[in-house]
């Protein structure tokens, strides 16, 4: 069986960023890239259906400029099989770039792509969706256990308070949360291995954006605290405080 | 706390390959989720974490510069390198666990190994399937190796095997032993397995320092070995010390973690911790010395890097070796002193990796040649006298 993960080239969530010249944009100085952590889930669930299958190939698609090869590497260092790079050095909304995966999708005839639950870049959630919309797939997200039988699929997912069961069936698009599994580490072989390994590179399908980011801003720096007292008599000034002056309880 | 992030003060990250980063990345991670989260306690009970074996056989760090056809990854020295100083940023113990496995014993096999102990031993020694020890060091030759006393001797079905060796790591858990001895007054590797009669391994108790590893005795007590377990490429002493030079080469980078780990810990405390109307990081003596650290870390990076470029290009010299295992170990051993004094009554607690790697490195400085010997090493070189017999 043919396998897709899609997968993003993100910031690293440790490194400071800084706002770019245009306002619009971060300054990619000194900043380093990482695959998202949540598609380090769905490659890893991709890995292990398709070994669990004993048989086909796991494909790592990017949409995104040249350096997005570097997330994609380090899918084949982990033991995807090849990798596509749909390539624009523009950057898209999400739409944008679910239509290119879904265009690639179709013509690679895969019926099983796993995505991470969100990029933590611009966490809007819902690359995967839109794809499976787009392709008409049925689709399971925030996905903490996945099971396939066949054509069918049993997922459980994330949901508030609680987890819910979901049957579905091929052809299906999967988005994967935080313990679905334990991503493997790339192993020396592996990345010995990568280098061996082809990246298709094209251009990514033309689709128009639709949403515009206008402008970037730092969160308002936080106001300093107002400590009330240390001890149990400084309790009815703090909940007279938290009540009329912050107005939370 | 936020992952490790590496030092790199002099933008050494350049100079690295893409694949030499993800190695370096990939073993980071892995000491990150799977050895300090578990080796404080292993350390106070003096044992050694025995899960991670299959784990970095899985990683590939166990004869990382061999071939694929024995299941090593085939890298290159600065992949090597990188790997050990990841490793040592976790633990020496760990790390002295990959150098014994790969340059003591997976190497002379390579090196001085029939074709059948090659094609034997080396898938199931990178698999982690098998463990191996070096026994060179004996009870009255340390810093002396070509003294040595065990013996053997060729008898009707194999070899007859006499001696004792002393302060080897990973003795007790070891599968197949490289076992250094005298056949007619000349020094020869033989493979001694585990189980075979006359052979025991008892472990040597009562360490303060590599405490997460094993040290053990080999007691050779009338031990007969087949005639193949002769690693018949073996050639004298040279031998012996060509594996050690793989495995100085190794502690060179593996002390760079070290000092990554003690300086990541101590620049931490002393820009958290407020003494006076300051924290401690504000004050010049507290910057001299994290200045210090990091100047020692920057220097012996660069040296190392030349160093793998050497090995890689086969122009490395032992003495080349001798230079850096000399410098970097002393230079380790001299910061993880200075951050301890940083993090004052803190840094003895083993909420802090610091007392770890500065009783590690008391180890590290010592075995593979000391500090002195390695010493007297370039001082035979540059002056042509040598300061001993
Ligand atoms: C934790 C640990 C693990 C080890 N693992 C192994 C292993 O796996 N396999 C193995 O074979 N060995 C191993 N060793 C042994 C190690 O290699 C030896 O301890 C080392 O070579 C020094 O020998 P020694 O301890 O007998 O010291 P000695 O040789 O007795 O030296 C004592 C002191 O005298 C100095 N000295 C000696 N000769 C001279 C001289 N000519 N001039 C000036 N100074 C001199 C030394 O530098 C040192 O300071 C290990 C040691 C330790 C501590």
């Amino acid at each position: 069986m043919k396998i897709i993960v899609c997968v993003s080239h993100v910031p690293d969530t440790a490194t400071k960023i800084n706002l770019g010249a245009d306002g619009k944009s971060i300054d990619n100085n000194g900043v380093t890239f990482v695959v998202n952590p949540y598609d380090e889930y769905a490659i890893e669930e991709a890995l292990k259906t398709k070994e669990s299958l004993g048989e086909g190939e796991v494909i790592a698609i990017s949409v995104g400029p040249e350096v997005n090869k570097e997330t994609i590497k380090k899918a084949l260092a982990m033991g995807v099989d090849r990798g596509i790079l749909l390539k624009d050095e523009n950057p898209r909304d999400s739409l944008a770039v679910a239509k290119a995966l879904a265009d690639e999708i179709k013509q690679e005839g895969a019926e099983l792509v796993f995505f991470g639950k969100q990029s933590v870049d611009y966490d809007n959630s819902v690359v995967g969706q839109m794809t499976a919309e787009l392709l008409g797939f049925n689709s399971v997200s925030v996905v903490v256990d996945f099971k396939l039988d066949g054509t069918n699929i049993v997922a459980e997912r994330e949901i508030e308070g609680g987890r819910e069961v979901v049957e579905t069936s091929l052809p299906a698009i999967i988005t994967a949360q935080k313990g679905l599994n334990e991503p493997r580490y790339a192993s020396l072989k592996g990345i010995m291995a990568a280098k061996k390994k082809p990246i298709d590179e094209k251009p990514a399908a033309e689709a128009k954006s639709y949403v515009e980011v206008v402008e970037m801003k730092r969160p308002a720096p936080k106001a300093a605290g107002k400590i009330v007292g240390s001890d149990a008599s400084a309790v009815p000034e703090l909940v007279r405080l938290l009540r009329e002056e912050a107005k939370v309880i | 706390m936020s992952p490790f992030k590496g030092v790199d003060y002099f933008n050494i990250e350049a100079l690295l390959s893409e694949e030499e980063k993800m190695v370096r990345d990939s073993v980071r991670n892995f000491v990150d989720d799977q050895i300090l989260p578990i080796i404080e306690k292993n350390y106070q009970n003096g044992t050694f974490p025995a899960e991670l074996v299959q784990k970095l056989a899985e990683l590939g760090v166990f004869g990382i510069t061999l071939p694929e056809k024995y299941g090593c990854a085939n890298m290159n020295n600065v992949a090597y390198g990188l790997a050990m100083q990841e490793l040592e940023r976790g633990d020496s113990g760990v790390r002295s666990f990959a150098s014994v496995q790969s340059s003591l014993v997976m190497y002379p096999i390579f090196e001085f190994g029939s074709e059948e102990q090659k094609d034997f031993w080396l898938p199931k020694l990178a698999a982690g399937e098998k463990i191996g020890c070096f026994g060179l060091t004996e009870p009255d030759f340390g810093s002396n190796p070509g003294g040595m006393v065990t013996k053997a001797k060729k008898v009707a079905d194999g070899y007859l095997l006499n001696g004792a060796k002393m302060w080897i790591t990973n003795g007790t858990i070891a599968d197949i032993a490289v076992v250094w001895a005298k056949l007619e007054g000349k020094v020869r590797g033989f493979l001694v397995e585990k189980g075979t009669k006359g052979f025991s391994a008892p472990e040597m108790k009562g360490k303060h320092s590599l405490r997460a590893s094993i040290t053990s005795e080999l007691i050779l007590q009338d031990v007969v070995i087949p005639e193949e377990n002769i690693l018949p490429k073996t050639d004298g002493l040279k031998s012996a010390l060509m594996c050690l030079n793989q495995a100085r080469y190794g502690i060179a980078w593996g002390v760079v973690g070290s000092m990554m780990a003690v300086y990541d810990s101590a620049l931490n405390y002393a820009q958290s911790r407020v003494q006076f109307s300051k924290p401690i990081a504000a004050y010049q003596m507290t910057q001299e010395k994290l200045v210090f650290i990091l100047n020692e870390i920057t220097k012996a990076q660069l040296l190392n890097f030349h160093l793998a470029k050497l090995k890689d290009n086969n122009e490395i010299k032992h003495y080349h070796i001798s230079l850096a295992k000399r410098n970097n170990c002393e230079k380790a051993l001299e910061a993880a002193r200075i951050a301890r004094e940083i993090l004052g009554a803190n840094g003895i607690l083993d909420e802090y990796p610091i007392m770890r790697h500065s009783a590690n490195l008391e180890s590290v400085k010592t075995y593979e040649g000391t500090h002195e010997m390695h010493t007297l090493i370039i001082g035979e070189h540059i002056t042509g006298f040598a300061g001993y017999d």
